[in-house]
């Protein structure tokens, strides 16, 4: 199976998990105690993650650490795209608010 | 023709600038950031049901707006206000309820200029404390971006395409 940036970032437990290990550097146990969901499914999303190369695992000691990689998150151009459609949608709903308070402006002048 | 709406978040950096022009001028514009049953009209879609719980939007004010996230769950956000300087800027916090971590917080500017023929820019700036915490922001508007398509496909679906 083809695993891309898009594909890890579909999941809303995957995002969970990005957003948080990009606050704190966790273990993989660390990063399943966050959650309700078994052990087995976290490391099974862990292990699509580091797939993508969205996060890494680095041993440290005995213990080893997930960590983000946002140079990957910077190479998806299209990153950007959900939080920009977002504002889009926002300023022309704020576009047509606008309109009609001109027009009230106009009409009743306060 | 829709004004361009731009948006700049430079790699490894903790902002995001939002530039927007508006057919209206200044005094309309900041009434429609500044007073909370406006505010409520466009930030969210109408189907969301955006709430305000409380919104003080003075200086040394407060405000938490209640939202559905991307599940359907009711996620709060609240914040302090710096400064209200009508019509020119407001300078206020966020902080999202409900994340792993508390006291993740971001500061949010909001820069109204007059442009001639009655128009005004407006300029969002956001400073996150971190890298992670911008990209983790710009992220979570994926997520509900996702959502806003789910909705309007399953209204597509219900119209039955």
């Amino acid at each position: 199976m083809r695993r891309d940036v898009f594909q890890a970032l579909a999941d809303p437990t995957r995002r969970e998990i990005i957003n948080l290990i990009a606050h704190q550097t966790l273990t993989p146990n660390g990063v399943a105690d966050s959650f309700d969901v078994s052990r087995q499914a976290i490391s099974k999303h862990i292990k699509i993650l580091t797939e993508c190369g969205l996060i890494v695992i680095n041993q440290k000691g005995r213990e080893r650490f997930c960590y983000i990689q946002p140079d990957k998150l910077e190479e998806v151009s299209e990153w950007l795209d959900g939080f920009r459609k977002i504002w889009e949608q926002r300023f022309d709903r704020l576009d047509h608010l606008l309109h009609k308070m001109k027009s009230t402006t106009k009409t009743k002048p306060k | 023709m829709k004004n361009k709406t731009i948006i700049t978040a430079e790699p490894g950096k903790q902002e995001i600038f939002i530039t927007r022009e508006f057919e209206a001028p200044r005094e309309i514009v900041f009434k429609a950031f500044a007073d909370p049953a406006l505010l409520a009209q466009w930030m969210l879609p109408a189907e969301h049901k955006m709430r305000i719980d409380y919104m003080d939007y003075r200086t040394g004010g407060s405000y938490r707006f209640i939202m559905p996230d991307a599940n359907g769950k009711e996620v709060g956000l609240f914040g302090f206000i710096h400064e209200v300087l009508a019509p020119e800027r407001i300078s206020k916090t966020f902080e999202y309820e409900g994340l792993p971590e508390k006291g993740h917080v971001a500061l949010q500017k909001f820069l109204f200029e007059a442009l001639p023929g009655e128009r005004t820019k407006v300029t969002i700036h956001y400073i996150c404390e971190s890298v992670s915490y911008r990209d983790g922001l710009v992220m979570s508007g994926m997520e509900q971006y996702s959502t806003i398509c789910h909705n309007n496909l399953d209204q597509l679906l219900a119209k039955g395409i």
